[in-house]
């Protein structure tokens, strides 16, 4: 008899698919149109950074900087307006330092060979630093009356769909096409499954690994004008926070192995629905913040270890190396 | 006119001269060397939760201004949001042994074996606006329970005929400003059993949380007449979900801060806030500059006298959010 086989996306969806229907039936307002629409907003940000997160990680490495990269160049474009610069300038020198930042990032990896979570553990607390003691006057910079109509970036509907939402989508579809319609694309799924024979092959690997880490650092810097749309500010200690956690979660629970070269846009769809679903129900039944840690807690556990038992581990699957 | 009546005139008239001389010379005033003496060379510690936000800034400001005039050297401990670095600074400062350490606790528990530690070493402790479980020479800030009690009075005035749904926004579960707060919030829904909270959620001082639990509470309870929140600089959330919700002017939105302009009266005239219960950082400051000055002056053993200083609160609304002396700047501050 052949044995069942389920890979951890399809458990994840299983285990989505299963919280959705139990809260739909037993929570009141939980399935409306409208409620679907305010869990799926407030986990916009966190997926938009889960597809950053994603690129890198199909490509074997990670972005422990990309919080940095969240909350920096928004930050200083907020800032740049309250000081008096004009908008569309301010955006330019955020995508610019952006830009700079990811390319730093890239050249340690790809060519100064040091490991991805070690580099970007260095940039990330650089560029933070760099924000609090030179760029910014207050850990929360506030919205100008020069920012005005930019936070309909964050707030507001289109076509009745929030704003937010829609942003994530078109940041879904971009990457999705960038990573299967493109030879770039092609080339990271490559370099993830196996550098060195994407090397051997031909294929210009350390310019790639580059151009990964300054789309992760672009789609990080969107996130946070989304973010900083959406509150009205740019809370710029947000890089103290836990949320990289939460969008390693977002990757590594739909499905994408930290070993790289598998997974894809739907992935982070799938891990985004879960947490989303989760917060959104434990916020309407009011459980304690300790309750809800601790449910978080066991969820992703229950993920994770039925996936291996489901998918236990060989000789060749451990070759691949985790971090 | 005689002789003798010419020389008494002269001599009037050179005493009516001299008299005012006489009482121009000043009477030496003998307390004020000794002060100067306690206060020149001596350093004072500063350890915030973190910088770069407007309370925090505003009591640096406020204590250099006092203090430095007068010789004291005004060293920082950024913890930076980071409990465990604060820790280690307030440990590395007892070795160091300043004369006073000015000490923002992150919750009631970490710090408070560390100061009572100090205290015993001969530094005086002096905490701000959240406190812990210990209490030091003097602890300078806002009454809590008193805020939330204010706050949730607005509150539920504000429901009146209403639905009497309201919401709670906690900051961090256990830093005293949240907890000691939250306690004020139930002293009042005590004795108003009509009102029920839809929600009581803690957001952990994030806006982007706080945004996230009231846009999920207000589609679930889209009559809920008022939100107590716990810090303005977390509330700007709690605004932003209120405001995209629709439903600003019909949710009464109450929260607190420092009282700076642009954090707090700027966001009541919008209307974002309808009550920001301000404890006015630079008046803290000032008095925590006093304590200092008082302290180092007064020979008392670290640890012997143990006081408090509960801040005047001004509740901030549309009505004075325009004046003046509602608010304060940063910037002026610096100055």
């Amino acid at each position: 008899m052949k044995r069942l086989r389920f890979n951890q996306q399809e458990i994840v969806f299983a285990v989505f698919a299963l919280l959705f229907v139990v809260f739909s039936i037993f929570l009141n307002g939980f399935l409306t149109a409208e409620n679907m629409l305010t869990l799926l907003q407030n986990v916009a940000v966190l997926g938009i950074l889960g597809l950053a997160m994603a690129i890198v990680v199909i490509g074997r490495g990670i972005d422990i900087s990309l919080i940095a990269a969240l909350a920096v160049p928004p930050g200083l474009v907020l800032q740049m307006v309250q000081n008096g610069h004009s908008l569309p300038f301010s955006l330019l020198i955020a995508v610019l330092i952006t830009i700079a930042f990811g390319v730093v990032n890239g050249w340690l990896i790809a060519y100064a060979e040091v490991p991805s979570l070690f580099a970007t553990l260095a940039t990330g607390l650089l560029l933070a630093g760099l924000g609090q003691a030179a760029l910014f006057q207050l850990d929360v910079v506030q919205w100008s009356s020069g920012m005005n109509g930019f936070e309909r970036l964050g707030q507001g509907t289109i076509l009745g769909i929030p704003t937010s939402i829609v942003m994530f989508a078109i940041a879904c579809i971009v990457v999705a096409v960038l990573l299967r319609q493109t030879r770039w694309g092609a080339y990271i799924y490559a370099i993830g499954d196996n550098p060195y024979a994407a090397r051997v092959t031909g294929i210009p690997s350390r310019p790639i690994i580059v151009l990964q880490y300054v789309i992760a650092a672009l789609i990080g810097c969107f996130a946070g004008l989304v973010m900083a749309a959406s509150v009205n500010s740019m809370p710029t200690r947000v890089f103290n926070s836990t949320l990289i956690y939460d969008v390693i979660l977002v990757v590594v629970l739909g499905g994408i192995g930290l070993s790289g070269g598998r997974g894809g846009v739907l992935n982070v769809i799938i891990g985004t629905l879960l947490i989303g679903t989760m917060l959104n129900g434990m916020t309407i039944m009011d459980i304690s913040y300790a309750g809800q840690n601790l449910i978080k807690g066991v969820v992703l556990l229950l993920a994770v270890i039925t996936d291996s038992f489901l998918n236990p581990r060989n000789e060749e699957t451990a070759q691949q190396g985790d971090i | 006119m005689t002789n003798l009546t010419k020389a008494t005139l002269a001599a009037l008239a050179l005493a009516a001269l001299t008299a005012p001389a006489l009482a121009q010379q000043g009477l030496d005033e003998p307390f004020q060397k000794p002060f100067k003496e306690a206060l020149a060379g001596k350093t004072v510690a500063y350890v915030p939760v973190a910088m770069n936000f407007d309370l925090t800034e505003g009591w640096y400001a406020g204590l250099k201004k006092e203090l430095e005039p007068y010789g004291v050297k005004f060293v920082i401990r950024d913890a930076n949001w980071n409990t465990n670095a604060g820790a280690q600074a307030v440990t590395s400062l007892i070795t160091e042994k300043p004369a006073v350490m000015v000490v923002h606790n992150p919750d009631v528990q970490t710090y408070a074996k560390l100061l009572q530690r100090a205290e015993n070493e001969g530094i005086y402790v002096i905490q701000i606006n959240m406190g812990s479980a210990y209490r030091s020479s003097a602890f300078v800030g806002a009454n809590w329970v008193e805020i939330g009690e204010r706050q949730t009075e607005a509150v539920v005035k504000a429901c009146e005929g209403k639905s009497n749904k309201i919401a709670i926004v906690q900051g961090a579960l256990s830093a005293a400003a949240s907890a000691y707060t939250l306690k004020g919030v139930e002293n009042v829904l005590a004795k108003h059993p009509e009102i029920k909270v839809a929600s009581s959620q803690a957001a952990d001082w994030d806006a982007a949380k706080a945004k996230a639990i009231t846009q999920t509470v207000l589609k679930q309870n889209p009559d809920l007449c008022g939100i107590v929140g716990l810090w303005d600089g977390m509330d700007i959330g709690t605004a932003a979900a209120v405001k995209e919700a629709g439903l600003t002017g019909k949710v009464f939105l109450a929260t607190s801060g420092g009282g700076e302009r642009k954090g707090a009266c700027e966001l009541v005239k919008s209307g974002a806030f309808d009550l920001d219960m301000s404890y006015d950082v630079p008046t803290q400051a000032a008095q925590m500059a006093g304590t200092i000055k008082w302290l180092l002056s007064s020979g008392a053993k670290p640890g012997s006298i143990k006081g408090s200083e509960y801040t005047t609160l001004i509740p901030i609304t549309k009505e004075n959010a325009d004046s003046p002396t509602a608010c304060w700047n940063l910037s002026d501050l610096k100055k």
